[in-house]
């Protein structure tokens, strides 16, 4: 698909034959993610998180669907349907904790691939497509896992759904029918319980939807690698299949093994006591959090105090926030070192590292109590956020001299030079 | 255009953002926050160390049944147990026979139609049923208790930070109020002073008041340090009764996977070794 030299389908047996002419579907998989698609020699192992992620999508996928089978989307009842699965349903502790848990893995996987693809330049061009299509892909898994948390209508799920549905609030004029229409009513009740779940059932597929989009556009340029360099010649590939998907397959054994251990002997600890609390509209926790993804994206919106003019500070962090991750939109833009990977640029490293250590010390302020010091942590935190990616890095691939990278990936692997063919 | 569109909204952002925090911090260090009486005072929950605890945690069943005991003869008058159904009280070793007699001889009976007239009235338990409530409605259960719902204790376990040891804490913690607590935090009527508990002072009276308020059975000292380790325990299991298999599960899963997850690095070896030992020559 990608390069000249990748390996071409052809069909063993008659069978194989007669579907490749009829329906070429595993002409399409060997292309895609068999030994048709020729990918860097040189990934390492934060290049495992992408099949990572979509592994764990499918495993929610599975255990949701068996759940829903279990139950029941109305207020009244949905608390004790999620009892009744733990108690009754065959195994049905085992699929919940799953699920609940895998959403966690999920978002653990997607941002270190994220993280990945910030640090080695992977949305840089030609790749723009690849990237844009992944941060719809976190946007849409941010509504389903927040619809998710509201299924099990504990108090935690309740308050959360008051919460973030009242941001929408803070728009002036359109932003109280906004939050009507998303609720179905003026506060979370039934209506809003049941257009959760249809969208909480409905998301994944079109999240999956995208991920082929995702895939599809990866395989144009082809991956990006550590170096950042351009594949040049055969030497610089080896086929997807069996050297990654041998190479993926003994880390997600590992992840497997992390995420059991969650699953069967902490299954609570990555959840919120209150959650096992029936919702209750008249009693409200003392704090107020969402689940641990959502806590860097929450420490912004309440980093903003103080109105600025005529805008309240509410409709201010509800616009940080929102900004936070809509500037990953414009990354590539933004950006215009022509050097991909970070491992060449000797300033944009160090502002890198100050980018994942700040957004841990916002992870941790948006899961602390709205007090200080952690409001004033977070503003500092969120005031480096905004600058590194709309203030930073522009002008950092002005500013910086990159260090030279090398003639080929081949190179760089063996010290050899790499053969051309022509 | 981007760029200087980039850096105007990030200018504004961060700008923004340090302008608040200089005002937070003048705020901060002129106007302190106080923090409220319930910091001094409130206490995180003992450690307490339960059969069930870690990965290899296994339920007593001798003590979930003394738990069930003081659940029985304690609890049950004010707190429900409404996702517990009176059969599963066969998981913690109790035999059919005297399961069916629990629930029959119930102190509470099941709302139910009278077969003959339609009315409704109470019949003695069956194995099937769920605990009955204690009280007829929300009202009924506030008027009862100064105006405080018992809660149902089903879920109590994983309700509350800190879990079982938070109950076995609350149920043991009740003392006078310190001699310096504060007017405003000191308890109000019908209050009792509990450092374990979020706000200080809580309308239950403290429910284990002597040693052996309850008789065992099985001969242990009712001591009211054992007693409320044993109902502790026993909310452990209402909270999470399939405990144990999950446990056992979870070590035969590891298992697999381990065994699984060296052979798929064995054959990655395998399969990358072509290309590892051109890698190797560089070192050379």
């Amino acid at each position: 698909m990608s390069f000249p030299w990748a390996k071409q389908y052809t069909p063993t047996t008659e069978f194989g034959q007669w579907m490749d002419e009829k329906l070429p579907v595993p002409r399409l998989v060997y292309n895609s993610l068999g030994a048709g698609y020729p990918t860097p020699r040189n990934l390492n192992y934060m290049w495992n998180f992408g099949s990572l992620a979509g592994i764990f999508l499918v495993v929610q996928i599975i255990t949701g669907v068996i759940l829903a089978m279990h139950y029941a989307a109305n207020a009244n009842i949905a608390f004790d349907s999620v009892e009744h699965i733990m108690r009754d349903v065959n195994s049905g502790w085992m699929i919940r904790y799953a699920h609940a848990n895998g959403a966690s893995f999920f978002f653990i996987a997607i941002y270190l691939h994220i993280g990945r693809g910030l640090f080695y330049g992977s949305y840089k061009a030609p790749r723009e497509m690849i990237w844009l299509l992944g941060v719809v892909i976190y946007l849409l898994a941010m509504a389903t896992a927040f619809m998710g948390y509201v299924l099990p209508w504990g108090q935690m799920s309740f308050w959360g759904a008051k919460v973030i549905t009242g941001l929408f609030e803070a728009i002036p004029l359109i932003g109280k029918p906004i939050q009507e229409l998303l609720l179905g009513g003026f506060a979370p009740d039934n209506a809003a319980l049941n257009r959760f779940f249809s969208l909480h059932y409905l998301l994944p597929f079109v999240i999956a939807g995208v991920i082929i989009m995702h895939i599809w556009a990866l395989h144009i340029p082809g991956s990006n690698n550590p170096t950042g360099v351009d594949v040049k010649g055969p030497q610089d590939t080896v086929p997807f299949h069996p050297y990654y998907t041998a190479k993926d397959g003994w880390t997600l054994g590992v992840a497997l093994i992390f995420f059991s251990i969650l699953v069967f002997f902490l299954p609570n600890a990555l959840g919120h006591a209150d959650n096992y609390i029936p919702a209750n509209p008249l009693s409200t926790p003392a704090h107020i959090v969402p689940e641990w993804y959502f806590w860097p994206w929450y420490a912004i919106l309440r980093a903003f105090t103080f109105d600025f003019l005529f805008i309240p500070a509410k409709l201010l962090g509800v616009l940080a926030m929102f900004s936070a991750i809509l500037v990953w939109f414009f990354l590539p833009w933004l950006d215009r070192s022509p050097v991909r990977s970070g491992i060449f640029r000797p300033k944009f490293k160090i502002f890198f590292g100050i980018l994942v250590v700040d957004v841990l010390i916002l992870g941790y302020c948006g899961g602390a109590p709205a007090e200080e010091p952690f409001v004033m942590i977070s503003q500092l935190a969120s005031a480096y956020y905004f600058a590194h990616f709309l203030i930073v890095l522009p002008l950092l691939s002005r500013l910086e001299k990159p260090e030279p990278l090398p003639n080929s990936i081949t190179e760089s692997v063996t010290g050899k030079p790499l053969k051309t063919a022509s | 255009m981007v760029r200087i569109i980039g850096i105007l909204i990030g200018l504004f952002f961060s700008g923004w953002l340090l302008v608040s925090f200089g005002m937070g911090a003048v705020e901060y260090a002129t106007n302190p926050p106080v923090k409220p009486v319930e910091y001094a005072f409130h206490k995180a929950p003992k450690d307490v160390a339960f059969p069930s605890d870690g990965p290899l945690g296994k339920f007593d069943n001798q003590q979930l049944q003394r738990g069930f005991q003081i659940y029985k003869e304690v609890c049950a008058a004010c707190h429900s147990l409404r996702l517990v159904a009176f059969r599963n009280l066969e998981e913690i070793g109790y035999n059919e026979a005297e399961v069916k007699a629990i629930a029959a001889n119930w102190a509470i009976g099941v709302p139910d139609a009278d077969p003959n007239t339609g009315e409704m009235t109470t019949r003695p338990g069956l194995a099937a049923d769920k605990f009955p409530m204690p009280f007829a409605n929300d009202i009924a259960a506030r008027a009862a208790n100064n105006n405080a719902i018992p809660p149902d204790l089903s879920l109590m376990m994983k309700a509350r930070e800190g879990g079982a040891d938070y109950i076995y804490s609350l149920l043991t913690g009740y003392t006078d109020p310190p001699a310096n607590l504060p007017e405003a935090a000191q308890p109000g009527p019908g209050l009792h002073y509990n450092p374990y508990f979020a706000n200080l002072n809580l309308a239950m009276a403290p429910p284990l008041g002597v040693e052996d308020q309850v008789s065992y059975s099985d001969g242990t000292k009712a001591s009211i340090d054992q007693m409320a380790k044993d109902v502790s325990a026993f909310l452990i299991w209402t909270a999470e009764p399939k405990l144990e298999a999950r446990h056992q599960a979870g070590w035969a899963v590891l298992a697999f996977l381990l065994i699984a997850t060296i052979l798929a690095y064995l054959s990655y070896r395998t399969i990358w070794a072509d290309v590892k030992a051109e890698k190797k020559k560089k070192a050379e």
